[in-house]
């Protein structure tokens, strides 16, 4: 959670009401910073506007490089650094380098995938985040709205929340 | 919003609450360690210790501490290996098959199942290691550029093709079971204070919970999912190569890899339901893993050694219909050489047990569950003994018959692995979340009986 961001922030109890908030106010054209839950909650990305993430696209292209990699690295080794008279079969036998290509391309897919999740979400063991409401990770939901980003003041920003069924409503200020 | 027929039963009873889960998973991490968990680690210890006293031996010594002979140059050392990819097999296909398949119950027991193939793929790598002789040029297998040349490796060989499948295998597995397990340690980071909450914090990586994160970490599940299903096929579709591509009969099989695969998910899935039985009871969870769960593994447990079964016969259908002597002989002598003991132990553990699991009354026990998840993977050790020992032991050259009895070291190495499986095991029990936290509360609201 940002520093020097002033938030106003609604708790929800159940996940049905959080959906219905969301739809209710994006509706009203209120910007939602973002939402904070324990679990990931079905449709609520579609909810928020949010478009499919792009990690299957960087992990297709760390999958491609562990391929590329694989097949260099025994194309190169077997077939011309030294190749080695293998019960005179080809030096370049490709149906038996699929194995080491294949796990290869898993390999570098999974490793690549998940570290540009890491970086792209910021997760990283040495920060820790402040959260809004702990319970955000335990069994309620935290529905924030930024201050900056809404022409309303935080009374009626407090109003909305309240009216979409968050069972609390708190400011959290930084100055 | 999730739509659950009503017809099916709630995958966690006793209407737990989302709150109830962080509770009851959190309180066995938080809480002093019970006597039991104690007696246990204690006992995992001594095992670890008198093992690793022959595994270092073994590795001082040399592999002549083993009851290998001239004939018989793969025994218990390959059959540990082998047994060991085999259990850990299960982890990966629950949570990642059965997640692509949208199967909800897996949610309970997926975090238990993977932490069990890591120490199970890692006990794996032991006998790898072991069997090198010299451990310290273990490193020879990777494709470092090296003072002979350099002299690559050959990438034909399907011990090659292992050393990789074992390895993708083991990391992969890793980055799935650690990503799970973020968001779990951003709940217990929350709850906990002082050097605990450091340590947590350190490990939850910084984790908000935001609604932009989780739609990513589900795109990244699913990719793993995607790309660990065939990646769970491959890693035992490439240990049975170590055997079908050579020319000893027995081993020259191509009906091997799905043969093993299944063998492999058979005794995973035994291995998984014996440790959840335990932990469900020592740590009260009998809510989340329920009958319907052990039912359901059962099922799958009752598929796989059908599958097994139909292998061992289509094997000694295949050896007569061949007409190759040397391929006939070998499976007569099988079953009715000196080594029929063993495979009359696996047959019964193996092909006969399993098939008790078609009636609901056994499938639903937990004593019966129990007994028969531990005859299972005695049978598929000795499936392996019995591949491996009774295809060599008997040579071209009938002079060069031989016998294979282990020596204490045999047993010993074995031992190790089991008090190293059996530490980890319970450190992880004691440490980490057992149920992945996150995923039983997304299913609680629907799944759950009606709140009172």
């Amino acid at each position: 959670m940002e520093k020097g961001k002033n938030l106003v922030f609604g708790v929800y109890d159940e996940e049905a009401v959080l959906l219905h908030a969301v739809d209710k106010i994006r509706g009203k054209g209120v910007k939602i910073h973002e939402v904070y839950t324990p679990y990931p909650v079905h449709g609520l990305d579609d909810a928020l506007g949010y478009h499919y993430s792009n990690l299957p696209i960087a992990g297709f292209l760390f999958g491609v490089t562990g391929t590329i990699t694989a097949l260099t690295m025994m194309i190169y080794t077997l077939g011309f650094d030294w190749p080695m008279d293998i019960g005179g079969k080809p030096h370049i036998p490709l149906p038996a380098f699929i194995p080491i290509t294949f796990e290869l391309t898993v390999l570098f897919c999974a490793l690549g995938m998940t570290g540009t999740f890491f970086v792209a979400s910021n997760l990283n063991p040495w920060t820790q985040p402040k959260l809004l409401d702990p319970r955000s990770v335990d069994d309620k939901f935290v529905l924030a709205l930024d201050l900056a980003t809404n022409k309303q003041t935080s009374a009626q920003l407090s109003s909305i929340l309240s009216e979409t069924g968050a069972s609390e409503v708190k400011i959290k200020s930084d100055n | 919003m999730q739509v659950t027929s009503s017809v099916r039963p709630p995958l966690v009873t006793n209407g737990k609450t989302k709150k109830d889960v962080t509770d009851d998973i959190c309180k066995q991490v938080e809480g002093k360690p019970s006597t039991a968990w104690k007696i246990a680690f204690t006992m995992a210890l001594i095992m670890l210790t008198y093992g690793g006293y022959c595994l270092w031996t073994t590795w001082y010594e040399g592999i002549g501490m083993w009851g290998l002979n001239k004939t018989i140059g793969w025994s218990w050392d390959i059959t540990n290996f082998v047994w060991w990819v085999g259990i850990g097999h299960a982890g990966t296909l629950i949570s990642a098959i059965l997640l692509l398949f949208r199967q909800k119950w897996r949610t309970s027991i997926n975090r238990a199942a993977e932490a069990m193939t890591i120490f199970a793929v890692l006990c794996a790598a032991t006998f790898i290691i072991a069997h090198m002789g010299r451990p310290w040029v273990g490193h020879w297998v990777l494709p470092l550029p090296n003072a002979y040349g350099s002299l690559w490796q050959n990438f034909n060989s399907a011990l090659m093709w292992d050393v990789f499948a074992i390895s993708t295998y083991f990391t992969v597995s890793l980055v799935f079971w650690y990503v799970g397990l973020i968001p779990d340690f951003a709940t217990i980071r929350e709850r906990a204070t002082g050097i605990r909450r450091k340590i947590y914090g350190a490990l939850s990586m910084n984790w908000d919970g935001s609604a932009k994160t989780w739609s990513r970490y589900e795109a990244v599940s699913l990719v793993l999912a995607g790309v660990s299903t065939p990646l769970v096929l491959s890693v035992h579709t490439i240990v049975s190569m170590d055997f079908a591509t050579s020319i000893i009969p027995g081993w020259h099989a191509t009906i091997f890899p799905p043969y093993f695969v299944a063998g492999a998910i058979f005794s995973g899935f035994a291995m998984v339901l014996t440790l959840m039985l335990v932990i469900r009871v020592v740590f009260g969870l009998e809510d989340y893993i329920t009958i319907n769960h052990i039912e359901s593994m059962n099922k799958v447990i009752v598929c796989t050694g059908s599958i097994v079964g139909i292998a061992y016969i289509t094997e000694f259908f295949i050896a007569w219909y061949s007409g190759v002597p040397y391929e006939k002989y070998t499976f007569i002598n099988r079953a009715l050489g000196p080594y029929w003991w063993a495979y009359a132990t696996m047959m019964t553990c193996n092909v006969i047990s399993p098939q008790l699991f078609w009636f609901k009354k056994v499938r639903t026990s937990i004593l019966w569950t129990f007994v028969l998840s531990i005859v299972v993977n005695i049978g598929m050790w000795f499936e392996r003994f019995v591949i491996i020992c009774t295809s060599l032991h008997r040579d071209f050259l009938p002079s060069s018959w031989a016998y294979f009895s282990p020596t204490l070291y045999d047993v010993g190495d074995y031992l190790f692995t089991f008090g190293f499986f059996f530490t980890c095991f319970l450190l992880f029990a004691k440490y980490f979340p057992v149920i992945n936290m996150a995923e039983v509360k997304a299913i609680v609201d629907s799944s759950s009986e009606k709140k009172k």
